[in-house]
């Protein structure tokens, strides 16, 4: 298992690389600067900027430098927020999306594998129609048409939670972006829910269960739930990943100050280094996930060898 | 003379039971699901309309109308209302519509062509090149997909067409894998064998003998890439990246429609409505796909 999980990590550095190395040269690519202003700058103090930024080198040079600041822990400074670095700016919105995202994924798991279980118990009855009838609605409606009707709906008309804002992270400010980040995420968890379910019910072992006479709650609880969550958890690795680091069209509406919206700004903006710093954030959260994902798959079905 | 007699009728008998193919079953258990059905006739209904309508609308789309802003619907002559610039909403949602659907269209079919060539390719030769061709993809999954289409669009300009071409170039990934799965469990079957025994070279094997037999999953696949599409486009016009006005696509009237949402709901309410019309059409018409090709979740 330990010696699972470190060959894991080793074979995560060189993809880590070959992301960095991608993301770094396509940024690159595009046309544009960070410093392109509204007044042409002179070409002295273009120099001086590029100087100081260590952007007068070769770009292979520059490159060399990126990775070994990376490998230090140092992602360099913003290059349009002066005296910011980009480590203050992660750590400054980081929670915010952290907060958000964990919020979503916990309670779309727990309401979305309720929904799925009820649904695949009662399979093709009035519960289980109305349960798949919402979840087509729950992933064609994106979020920014609930997002919007939401706020019209439950903050401005009846005024019971604030429209927008951070607050610092105050329970009331928090309710109608989760809600609205969860409800695709419960539609398709209850999705996939409902068909493991179905399929493991059909299984030899829970005859043999039912046979002993074993309550369906027991059944249910003790031996379907785990082997049916397994395509769940190969879903909810990326899926977790995309949502704690940011949802650009949620923070946009609500006006919260997290990763997403800041990454398209910098894009935007060519802010090369919080760029890549983000890029990089994501890319080992996936990875990390993924492997989170595949040890959770070896401790709920004990077919499955680590090897 | 009997015996003679029962065996031609036999013979006849075995004439009138035509083979099923795989395909036959499918069709037949697809058109048995009623969801699908309507999907797909209200589906065509919306292409009809995206193809047709924006002809026939009193008004053109991009028209501005001084004197008849923020009409609400039923009046004026303006079957759904106006904008805050006294563009005529049932005009710009049939426009909005078509692009919306293009989009799925081009997109799709950009995503379909690098996805199964590229799949396919890293499933047939196998070894090293399976391995770094999928380690490419693992590397282009860990990029957020946001960083793709603004990098893209950045460097292609906001042309619509490229917009098309940037939103399938991000989305074949997942296509690329399905078809690598598929083209592993394909390539040591009988027939593949008799193809290579018979001579015949890599490139054909590939394109004659394995890409039309794994179409199947990706041809439900599909129909689930396409709302994702439509959808992708859409966060990219709210986010004032996609479509530009006086163009319209149904995201960029959603964006639009949320803004001015309290004033004039109908901005917001009829695009979301045909929106989530049309994603619902594919989603039921992927979910009667899968299960009736492959039928063992049922």
């Amino acid at each position: 298992m330990l010696r699972f999980i470190g060959r894991r990590l080793l074979v995560a550095i060189p993809t880590l690389f070959l992301v960095i190395t991608v993301a770094f040269f396509m940024m690159r690519a595009a046309p544009g600067s960070p410093f392109d202003m509204d007044r042409k700058l002179s070409p002295e103090i273009e120099a001086n900027v590029l100087a100081k930024y260590g952007m007068n080198k070769p770009l292979p040079e520059q490159y060399v430098d990126y990775l070994a600041g990376v490998a230090r822990g140092d992602l360099g400074p913003s290059l349009k927020y002066r005296d910011k670095t980009v480590l203050d700016i992660l750590q400054q919105n980081y929670p915010v999306s952290l907060r958000l995202g964990l919020s979503a994924i916990a309670i779309a798991s727990i309401v979305g594998v309720s929904l799925g279980v009820i649904a695949a118990l009662r399979q093709n009855g009035p519960a289980d129609n109305l349960v798949m009838a919402v979840a087509i609605l729950g992933v064609c409606i994106p979020t920014f048409v609930t997002a919007p009707l939401l706020v019209l709906g439950i903050a401005s008309k009846l005024g019971w939670l604030p429209t927008a804002g951070w607050n610092n992270g105050a329970l009331p400010n928090l309710v109608l972006p989760v809600t609205v980040l969860a409800l695709p995420q419960i539609a398709i968890i209850s999705r996939l829910t409902r068909a493991g379910m179905i399929e493991v019910l059909h299984a030899n072992y829970i005859r043999t269960a039912r046979a002993k006479g074993l309550s369906e709650t027991t059944i249910v609880r003790k031996h379907a739930l785990r082997a049916a969550i397994l395509p769940l958890v190969s879903y909810l690795g990326p899926a977790c990943a995309g949502l704690i680091t940011g949802s650009l069209v949620v923070e946009k509406i609500f006006n919260l100050p997290g990763l997403g919206k800041f990454f398209v700004v910098s894009a935007l903006q060519r802010d090369y280094t919080v760029v890549m710093g983000m890029v990089i954030v994501y890319a080992a959260l996936i990875l990390l996930l993924n492997l989170v994902a595949d040890l959770l798959y070896a401790a709920l079905d004990p077919r499955v060898r680590l090897a | 003379m009997s015996v003679f007699v029962s065996a031609s009728g036999d013979r006849a008998d075995l004439a009138a039971i035509r083979g099923r193919s795989l395909w036959d079953d499918a069709r037949r258990r697809l058109m048995a699901n009623r969801a699908a059905v309507a999907s797909m006739i209200v589906l065509g209904l919306l292409v009809a309309l995206a193809a047709v309508g924006p002809f026939l609308t009193p008004f053109p789309y991009d028209q501005v109308n001084k004197q008849d802003v923020w009409v609400p619907p039923l009046t004026h002559g303006h079957l759904l209302g106006t904008d805050a610039l006294g563009r005529d909403l049932l005009a710009r949602l049939l426009v909005g519509l078509r692009v919306s659907l293009a989009i799925g269209a081009v997109a799709t079919s950009v995503s379909l062509a690098i996805g199964v060539a590229w799949g396919a390719t890293a499933g047939y030769l196998g070894g090293a090149v399976d391995e770094v061709m999928m380690r490419f993809v693992d590397v282009l999954y860990s990029l957020p997909f946001i960083f793709f289409v603004i990098l893209l669009m950045v460097t292609f300009g906001s042309n619509i067409v490229l917009i098309f071409v940037a939103i399938g170039a991000v989305e074949w990934l997942t296509m690329s894998r399905i078809v690598r799965g598929q083209t592993l469990t394909l390539k040591n079957r009988e027939f593949v064998e008799a193809a290579r025994a018979a001579g015949l070279g890599r490139t054909a094997i590939v394109a004659r003998h394995i890409v039309p037999n794994l179409l199947g999953p990706v041809v439900v696949y599909v129909t689930l890439t396409i709302p994702a599409v439509i959808l992708a486009e859409s966060f990219l016009s709210f986010l004032g990246l996609g479509v530009q006005p006086p163009m319209a696509s149904l995201g960029t009237l959603i964006a639009g429609g949320a803004q001015d949402m309290e004033l004039a709901p109908w901005l917001l309410v009829f695009p979301s409505l045909v929106m989530v019309a049309t994603l619902m059409c594919f989603n039921f018409i992927g979910d009667g796909l899968r299960d009736a090709i492959d039928p063992k979740d049922r």
